[in-house]
């Protein structure tokens, strides 16, 4: 025995839906959003994919398509669908996500959402009811609707030069390499009806093995929109409408692929994992020691980008967060930037920092001319001013400031390459200062230079470095 | 029709008060078996109905119905 | 003990890590994509989701799909970006779902620059989208904290289920420090009562915002709203520094409050009674923790990168009681320290009304 009737994958009663008749769609008479919800939950049941089925409900005519299915409901915003389908199926893709969307949802306001999801290759299956009018807020002109039909917003008829052509979604995806499977079918007749049967089904399957994106496309008959009676309007969407939509296979794959080619992988949380991994972030400056620092460090070093300049602060922020000092690194980004100069700001303090912003060092490094005429003024009496006299002619106020003129880059070259000036630098600091033991800062570097071939050449331009301000001091 | 074991002749049934009388039904049925209702019904529908014999069972007027419970269709 | 010298920006993902999210959907925008490039990183390594979404757009509402399953997610961006999130956060908040969702302000209005600002405070605190909603707002002023408070709004999000915000400065997001890198622990809350999941045992329930009828939309503002009033009085985060016996309570929060952090004992040297409090939840905003300090204070100085947003609801809170002054710097002019003091000496020496 055989018996249609209202599948079980519908709830018995509507109890969502506000109002009297509780057992009636809130549809319009005569409308095709019916006809699909039907097929679906009767899909849904037999395929046995009720319960992970997770329905995704659009803005539109169908933004209750949660009061009918018997199984996980979202509602989304208008167009987001696909992107919220994405959010749960990554989430869980053992689940079956369905996207379910009108033309105004899925071709106006959410073609991004649309062309995006279907070129990740989400494996979701989409349902895009193409009735060419909007439907729930009054007749308006849908992407989809066609030339010289009328709606409230093209009283005349849609016309090309106005409002452009109606948009064919099923031929567009179908240009896009990730999609599996793109139908285009309709329900203005028994024959169509069948043939979109037979879609849905295939479309949910191909989700269900893993296959990927599936996208049906459905020309429905609104008669409220399109002012006809429903038989009418089946007629039209028979004649008129399938000659701008043609009805087909646009697009699949499903049979050149395996079961579970577009699975894709989430674990759930799992605390112990989560720290195993984070041990691994922890930083590789060796052992801390809490050493003695006379003064606190209110660095700025500033020369051309490429010369390591951020690289130096990272250095000496290293070498003091070993020291167990509280420690700040900020590089100068946006109008800060002067003169094409990169510049970076370090604190290096045995109490807690307040504003990373150094506005007036007592270390300032410079690496170019500009930064000297920029930053010479702002460091504070007595303070330190290192000089890379291979690139900077100028000399500062070597009555107000310590000034260390080091070639740097010239040593740097010497030692093996000039990258390593800032290393350099970084020995006439270390020097200058007596802000740190030299053992200790070599120990240091040797940990955090991570390519294991080039510590020996900095640890050279480190010394170097060093040396040229205790012998020359 | 609740002891569907004694059905032997396949009939469609219409939940008139659940029926929009879109008319859908009546355009599909190969066998013209359904029809609408002079009456109406508690949502100002005249729903369809049918007529009581020569049912074939096929379900096109089913699928063609938009209402999820509107039409039942047996074919034993 | 894990500690790591590293940007405010990747702390958070850190944060994020350790606070069990387990996907993460973003776009890049300047100075916030470390936070999408760390993720992009760390998420695939444990298993977890990164999506680098079509849009801003997409972003917050492939955050909705997950949030909607009980399942810890986020995204971040910057100013121009988060304008763009709003509509998917009044779903969120409508929904009740309990997500985190990072703001690195940058300078506007419109395109603006990528420096740093803190001109998105009524975006933010205020709801940003449309209707009756609240964000939990939490405003990091170092890299530990852009750490330990997204752990933190991960916990309030699932708490009041409801979206969390992190609103940073350009600077806290893009300089470094040393992070404490905290303990990822087993998760608390159930969301089974609530959440779709795609399983049998969730079937029942329902993700959405929409409800039709006017009394029971009512009941559903209402019901939020009793929801925000617990956590008016219950979160309430914020920092005292010297405020005792200050005559000068300057209310700062993020970069800027380390900045007047830095100030306040060189003008106590200077003989000018300074003192710092500094919202760490902005909102709810620490309204009983400055109307406390009005028998004390005589003046009080609202400072941000603005044109004065924050300083409304540190009025609010005086309520007229003592001169409430602002200072500000917008575009991406960062005060400096010598330039609040003068601000400090005007309003003590020339008591002048703001």
């Amino acid at each position: 025995m055989k018996v249609f009737e209202k599948s079980k994958a519908f709830y018995e009663v509507f109890e969502r839906k506000t109002g009297p008749a509780q057992e009636a769609s809130h549809y319009c008479p005569g409308c095709g959003h019916g006809n699909v919800h039907k097929m679906i939950a009767e899909a849904m049941e037999e395929m046995g994919l009720t319960e992970k089925t997770v329905f995704v409900s659009p803005v539109g005519c169908s933004v209750f398509g949660y009061y009918y299915f018997d199984c996980g409901n979202f509602q989304a915003a208008h167009g987001r669908a696909p992107a919220v389908a994405t959010g749960v199926k990554r989430a869980n893709p053992e689940s079956i996500v369905i996207s379910y969307q009108g033309d105004g949802d899925l071709a106006a306001i959410g073609t991004a959402e649309t062309i995006h999801a279907a070129n990740r290759g989400e494996n979701i299956t989409v349902f895009f009811i193409n009735n060419a009018i909007y439907g729930m807020t009054g007749g308006q002109m849908a992407p989809t609707t066609m030339i010289g039909q009328r709606s409230t917003t093209t009283p005349l008829g849609r016309h090309t030069l106005e409002h452009g052509n109606p948009v064919r979604m099923a031929e567009m995806l179908a240009t896009l390499p990730a999609p599996t499977y793109i139908e285009r079918v309709a329900v203005g007749n028994s024959k169509q009806i069948m043939k979109t049967r037979k879609a849905i089904r295939k479309a949910l399957k191909i989700q269900s093995e893993g296959k990927g994106y599936s996208f049906v496309e459905i020309l429905s008959a609104c008669p409220t929109g399109w002012k006809m009676d429903a038989p009418s309007a089946r007629d039209w969407l028979v004649e008129e409408m399938t000659k701008i939509f043609p009805l087909g296979v646009y697009k699949d794959e499903s049979d050149n692929m395996d079961d579970g080619a577009w699975d894709r992988i989430s674990e759930e949380y799992q605390p112990e994992k989560v720290n195993v991994y984070l041990d691994q972030l922890k930083s590789q400056v060796g052992d801390s020691v809490d050493v003695e620092m006379p003064y606190d460090l209110q660095c700025k070093f500033a020369g051309f980008g490429g010369q390591g300049i951020l690289t130096l602060g990272l250095f000496l922020s290293q070498i003091g967060m070993r020291g167990q000092k509280e420690v700040s690194w900020f590089p100068a980004y946006g109008p800060e930037m002067r003169g094409g100069t990169a510049n970076c700001s370090v604190n290096i303090s045995r109490k807690r920092i307040g504003t990373p912003l150094v506005d007036h060092p007592n270390v300032l490094v410079v690496m170019n001319q500009p930064s000297l005429d920029a930053f010479e003024s702002d460091v504070v009496d007595g303070g330190t001013i290192i000089v890379d006299t291979t690139v900077v002619e100028g000399t500062p106020d070597r009555d107000r400031l310590n000034a260390v003129m080091i070639p740097a880059s010239q040593i740097a070259d010497e030692v093996g390459t000039p990258k390593v000036a800032n290393v350099v630098i970084l020995g006439a600091l270390v020097a200058a200062t007596d802000c740190f033991e030299k053992e200790f800062v070599l120990e240091t570097l040797r940990n955090v230079i991570k390519k294991k071939s080039l510590v020996d050449m900095n640890m050279d331009a480190f010394c170097r470095g060093y040396d040229f301000v205790k012998n020359e001091g | 029709m609740s002891d569907q074991t004694a059905v032997e002749a396949p009939f469609m049934e219409v939940n008139g008060e659940l029926c929009k009388g879109c008319q859908l039904c009546l355009a599909v049925c190969p066998k013209s078996v359904i029809a609408i209702s002079e009456k109406l019904n508690s949502a100002s529908y005249h729903p369809a109905f049918y007529t009581g014999s020569d049912c074939t069972g096929c379900g096109l007027c089913f699928y063609a119905c938009p209402e999820p419970g509107a039409i039942r269709v047996v074919k034993p | 003990m894990a500690r790591q010298f590293m940007k405010g920006n990747d702390a958070i993902i850190v944060g994020a890590l350790a606070a069990g999210c387990r996907a993460y959907y973003g776009y890049p925008i300047t100075p916030a994509s470390e936070i999408a490039q760390a993720a992009a990183r760390h998420f695939p390594a444990l298993g977890g989701v990164f999506i680098q979404a079509e849009s801003e757009v997409s972003a917050i509402n492939m955050v909705y799909g997950t949030a909607g399953m009980g399942i810890r997610t986020m995204t971040a961006s910057s100013s121009p970006g988060f304008s763009l999130k709003q509509e998917g956060l009044s779903y969120c908040a409508g929904a009740e779902l309990p997500c985190v969702v990072v703001n690195i302000d940058r300078g506007g209005p419109g395109l603006g620059n990528i420096a740093p600002e803190q001109a998105d405070y009524f975006q933010v605190t205020k709801g940003g989208g449309h209707g009756n909603y609240r964000l939990i707002s939490l405003a990091p002023n170092g890299a530990q904290e852009m750490c330990d408070l997204t752990v933190h709004a991960f916990e309030l999000a699932d708490k009041y289920r409801n979206p969390a915000c992190i609103m940073a400065d350009g600077i806290t997001g893009q300089m470094m420090e040393v992070v404490e890198i905290p303990e990822a622990d087993e998760l608390k809350h159930d969301h089974s009562d609530w959440c779709v999941d795609g399983t049998p045992g969730t079937r029942k329930n329902l993700i959405s915002s929409i409800v039709l009828d006017p009394e029971e939309l009512e009941q559903h503002n209402l019901h939020m709203d009793r929801k925000y009033k617990e956590i008016e009085a219950n979160e309430v985060l914020f920092e005292k520094y010297k405020t005792e016996d200050a005559d000068l309570v300057v209310v700062a929060y993020g970069v800027v409050s380390r900045i007047v952090y830095s100030t306040v004992d060189a003008a106590r040297e200077a003989g000018m009674k300074v003192g710092l409090l500094r919202p760490i939840t902005i909102w709810p905003f620490p309204t009983e923790a400055i109307r406390s300090l009005i028998p004390t204070a005589k003046h009080f100085l609202a400072v941000e990168l603005s044109t004065g947003q924050m300083v409304e609801d540190v009025r609010l809170a005086v309520e007229g009681h003592r001169p409430v002054h602002f200072y500000g710097r917008c575009g991406g002019v960062v005060p400096s320290g010598m330039e609040l003091e003068e601000q400090y000496r005007n309003i003590l020496e020339g008591g002048t009304e703001s």
